[in-house]
């Protein structure tokens, strides 16, 4: 089938192209130089702005965790339901929704390509069984291996090649896409109750420190030449003074970097920049790591916005969740995955009067603004743990006029209104740079070459806003954006219109992309191996892997590594 | 002889999947490594009571009709219902509940799952507290103290112990099941002697024994891994604890709230709780907050006793409690081998475990209203389906009563008690024996069933079965939009 846009105001920020009228043409799901115009379903996009599809690169939408958050908390859900219509299936929000509603409701905001961060490779097969029922977006999984026990031994022994020979193997057996590491050594240390409290501690019975882990990590992500850095998220997370954790671990890869490609990538950075030595004495330690950030190329952000409202924690980070329980009083699970990882989940409200919760609020948005280049921090909520994806619209309102953050700010605790940096910073985002943070650079940052650009040969993943660039100022009319961008006026997916106004008019199922990582002498799979897995696990190494018909559509991208 | 090796066991919720069964002429004739309860499936699925051809009933008697036309009458009774329940779930794989959840949101009807007679109260109980757990590897590593609540592993999961807990060998811990092995020779040896005496020398007649409240002997001070089991009765699990707590029927609620306040350095001002000495309970209590690592599993016999969820509110409490002295972790002794997944499969569809009613269009849960006994003592129900369960087994005597005065659809291999109620019945193949498909374990670790024989001819399995009906029913469906519409 044959798609024009026509006379939209086109912001492409991967081809350079600023806002200007120009036509986009599809064809068989992919952009094309042009099509027959006659022939082609036209689209009048004129007074509207044409992005790429949103690509989102840290949002838990499925696996174990995400699901018991589900079940955890049905008072999540009664308010908020989505009743069957004749192209749509049923369900329920909120900040947990059920696998369709967030498919739909990611296409309603116009997003296209999701990444949900945390998948124990154990319970892989749960997680691909919900990705192929979230319908509307391409997808992907990071399978949790900064405490996978094979990692720490192959890294304490030194054996870097070897150590990525086994990466090559679980990204593949897990349909993974890149490697996340989640309080590297203190979720084995968890397993008995314990934590640990810098980059340089010992992991208990591991004789290694979540540095080594991290190094070698981002060793073997270079030897692998998977598309993505490293996803780290820090160790001492969402502790006051933990913003020298967040530096120290950026900088302990400062040297791997190859002046090329990024060699790490700090997720929901927000959680990661408290300054202070205890709660009451909070304050943000944003500036300290924008000034690190803006001098040094080898790392990507994302930001972890924190939104007011009532949401679901959940992390791979058991220990913070249970701090995170300690200090509310809520509900709490906790769920240790064998040889592996750890989650937790902890339903929490973030209220705008309270002195660290709007400290956090304040936090976020003053990485985005700080850090010059929208190429290297993007848009997340780290849903739902700042806040539902729902919110984002919210978000690019605040990054595009100091008008709306002003609002927000007369609103929030007064003495976290004294102390924030948001009033100081006259900074407001076009756009062109939206385009970067919210697609474009994510898209980059995660390597997908057919993502988040408009160029020919990119798949026909289009969002359509309803906001004339020309004549709307953002910085005024906020209110008008934030409306734009909560409602696409048309979203397509594989060059298919899939959403217009804000309705979902055809339920299309998404890829999801795994890496198929072709290594040079793949990994060994021994009897010892196995034996060492049946001592490990306790399923059969034969029962570990996801096979290909768990992937409702499978994506494999092939990567040659170097081992 | 072909040996096929890593097949998962489809029938209690431990799931082992180490099973070798060796296969002859399309039949399983040998199970490696699996339990008695294992083995009897696979080598005896294939019993008197298979059906092989679908059945409608006609004039009160069943004849047998072709699958066509069984999926066309089983149609036409879910598109009239206004209001139909949809139940069973838990013994079958994950792709059939898939369909099911679709298929009853397009026709309204309610579905719900066996937990709803088993773990629903557990289910409750997490929604208002939550749960520390872990998968049951973590057990094996790291867990130096196992306690079992109301259940009985050695009868009902018969590997549980040996693969995941107590006999099972851990990065960390050692297993212990050499030191069993003494204690159960020499426990069986004194029975015998004993029951010798009371048959010959006092010419007793067998009586219950009384209760026993002995206190806990010095083993369960010392190093290394612990065996505890707190039940109504001595089971055959609890002759091989460290410690046995017998605690009087109905009084769980009671016990657990004294090992809460005794973990928080509470005193009790009574000499005895549920039939136990206090000073019994300190020591346990103390040797809970000295472990490593501890785990509490519980059964039916904590869920279904008097206090229900009040019960597992204390158990979850008190472990949530435990955590703040130690490491704990509690789970479920899930039953059917695929309860959990059934609860995951509707959880990530519709947001609630079980209990879904889609008569509004969306999903609706509130169990007591919705769920599927509630339903029908309500006499709310206009048809059902009744896959991979028995109700009329199982289920109170009224709403039994009400399930079959309405036009009821089974899917099943055998010809069960509903089966024999029923108005339209469905041969099934077995699923992880004839049928291959997902299920998940007790801890919610996925495991892949396996395919290893071929099903009868013309049996279709339960995935294949749903499909077909729901598409005959958005067909009749389209049909009368049509019909209305003109």
């Amino acid at each position: 089938m044959e798609l024009l846009i026509k006379n939209g105001f086109v912001f492409d920020p991967t081809n350079g192209v600023k806002g200007e009228k120009m036509d986009i043409a599809v064809s068989d799901g992919k952009i094309v130089e042009k099509v027959n115009e006659r022939k082609a379903k036209k689209i009048d996009a004129s007074g509207m702005i044409v992005m790429p599809g949103g690509v989102d690169i840290h949002c838990h939408i499925a696996g174990s965790e995400v699901n018991t958050g589900r079940l955890l908390r049905p008072e999540d859900h009664f308010k908020d339901f989505e009743r069957k219509t004749s192209t749509t299936r049923s369900g329920v929000g909120y900040s947990i929704p059920s696998t369709f509603t967030t498919g739909y409701r990611y296409a309603r905001m116009g997003y296209t390509t999701i990444m949900n961060p945390s998948m124990p490779p154990l319970e892989a097969k749960h997680t691909h069984e919900e990705l192929s029922d979230t319908p509307m977006v391409d997808k992907a999984s990071y399978p949790l291996l900064g405490d996978w026990w094979f990692v720490l031994e192959y890294l304490k022994d030194g054996k870097i090649e070897e150590c990525a020979r086994y990466i090559a193997w679980i990204m593949s057996s897990t349909k993974g896409y890149a490697i996340k590491i989640v309080n590297p050594g203190g979720l084995e240390a968890w397993g008995f109750g314990h934590n640990v409290s810098s980059i340089d501690d010992q992991v208990p019975c591991f004789c290694i420190t979540p540095r080594e882990i991290i190094r070698g990590l981002c060793k073997v992500n270079k030897l692998l030449n998977l598309p993505h850095t490293i996803h780290v998220h820090t160790n001492n997370l969402g502790k006051p003074g933990n913003y020298q954790t967040a530096l120290e671990t950026m900088k302990c890869v400062e040297d791997l970097y190859d002046g090329n490609k990024p060699a790490i990538h700090i997720t929901h950075c927000q959680f990661s920049a408290f300054k202070g030595d205890d709660w009451a004495s909070l304050q943000s330690g944003a500036e300290e790591i924008a000034n690190y950030v803006n001098t040094h190329s080898h790392v990507t952000l994302d930001m972890g916005q924190v939104i007011f409202t009532d949401t679901t924690t959940m992390t791979a980070d058991g220990p913070f969740q249970y701090t995170l329980y300690e200090l509310s009083g809520n509900k709490w699970v906790n769920h240790d995955v064998e040889t592996e990882t750890s989650a937790g989940i902890v339903p929490f409200r973030y209220r705008r009067k309270r002195y660290v919760h709007a400290v956090q609020w304040s936090i976020g948005l003053e990485l985005a603004l700080l850090i010059k280049d929208p190429w290297k921090i993007f848009m997340t909520t780290d849903h739902p743990n700042g806040g539902p994806f729902t919110s984002y619209p919210k978000i690019i309102a605040w990054f595009m006029s100091k008008k709306a953050r002003e609002a927000a700010l007369k609103r929030i605790n007064p003495r976290a209104r004294s102390r924030s940096l948001l009033p100081t910073i006259d900074r407001e985002l076009n756009f062109y740079d939206i385009a970067v943070v919210t697609r474009a650079g994510q898209a980059k940052a995660l390597g997908l070459i057919n993502k988040g650009h408009l160029g020919v040969g990119a798949d026909a993943d289009i969002a359509i806003y309803n906001v004339n660039p020309e004549k709307t100022d953002p910085s005024r009319k906020y209110k008008l954006v934030r409306r734009a961008f909560k409602r696409a006026a048309y979203t397509v997916k594989d060059g298919k219109i899939v959403v217009k106004d804000g309705e979902v008019l055809k339920h299309v199922e998404g890829a999801t992309m795994w890496l198929d990582v072709q290594s040079l002498e793949p990994a060994k799979i021994t009897d010892d191996v196995k034996r060492r897995f049946r001592e490990y696990w306790t399923v059969e190494y034969e029962n570990y892997p996801v096979t290909e018909d768990y992937l409702e559509v499978s994506n494999p991208i092939p990567i040659k590594a170097c081992v | 002889m072909p040996v096929v090796k890593a097949v998962t066991c489809p029938v209690c919720g431990s799931l082992c999947d180490d099973i070798e069964l060796t296969i002859q002429e399309g039949k399983v004739v040998k199970v490696k490594n699996g339990c008695a309860m294992c083995e009897s499936k696979f080598l005896g699925y294939n019993g008197e009571h298979r059906i092989l051809k679908p059945l409608i009933r006609k004039n009160g008697e069943f004849v047998k009709t072709s699958v066509k036309e069984a999926v066309k009458r089983a149609a036409e009774i879910l598109a009239e219902a206004n209001y139909p329940v949809l139940y069973g779930w838990s013994s079958t794989n994950c792709e059939a509940t898939r369909v099911g959840i679709e298929l009853a949101e397009e026709v309204g009807g309610v579905i719900d799952n066996t937990s709803v007679i088993c773990h629903g109260p557990s289910i409750l109980s997490v929604q208002d507290v939550g749960i520390p757990s872990c998968t049951l590897g973590q057990i094996r590593h790291r867990a130096d103290l196992v306690i079992y609540w109301g259940s009985d592993p050695w009868s009902a999961h018969p590997r549980h112990i040996e693969r995941y807990t107590a006999f099972s060998q851990g990065r960390f811990e050692n297993s212990a099941w050499r030191g069993y092995l003494t204690k159960i020779k020499a426990s069986q040896v004194r029975k015998k002697i004993e029951s010798a005496v009371r048959r010959v020398f006092l010419k007793e007649a067998p009586s219950i024994p009384p209760l026993i409240r002995r206190e806990p002997p010095p083993s369960i001070f010392r190093e290394g891994r612990k065996l505890v089991i707190i039940d109504v009765r001595r089971t055959r699990s609890a002759q091989m604890a460290d410690y046995f707590i017998q605690v009087e029927p109905n009084r769980d609620y009671e016990l657990l709230q004294a090992f809460r306040a005794l973990i928080r350095d509470e005193e009790l001002e009574v000499d005895q709780v549920a039939g136990v000495p206090v000073e019994y309970l300190e020591e346990v209590a103390d040797v809970m907050i000295r472990c490593n690592f501890g785990v509490l599993f519980f059964g039916v016999g904590l869920t279904m006793s008097s206090g229900k969820l009040r019960n597992i509110d204390a158990a979850l409490s008190l472990i949530r409690d435990l955590n703040m002295r130690t490491k704990f972790v509690i789970m479920p002794m899930r039953g059917h081998f695929n309860v959990t997944g059934a609860n995951t499969v509707s959880t990530w569809q519709t947001g609630y475990p079980y209990a879904v009613d889609f008569s509004l269009g969306y999903p609706r849960y509130n169990p007591g209203e919705t769920s599927v006994v509630d339903v029908l003592l309500r006499k709310e129900s206009d048809a059902a389906l009744v896959i991979a369960s028995d109700p009329v087994a199982n289920f109170p005597r009224k709403a039994v009563e009400h399930l079959v005065k309405n036009p009821l659809i089974v899917i099943d291999p055998h010809m069960n008690a509903t089966a024999q109620m029923a108005d339209v019945v469905f041969p099934s193949a077995f699923v992880g024996i004839e049928a291959c498909g997902t299920a998940y374990r007790m801890d919610h670790v996925p495991l892949p069933l396996k395919k290893v024989v071929e099903p009868p001819r013309g049996v279709l399995t339960d995935e294949e079965i749903l499909r077909r009906i729901l598409s005959e029913v958005k067909k009749m469906r389209k049909k009368r939009q049509v019909e209305v519409a003109a």
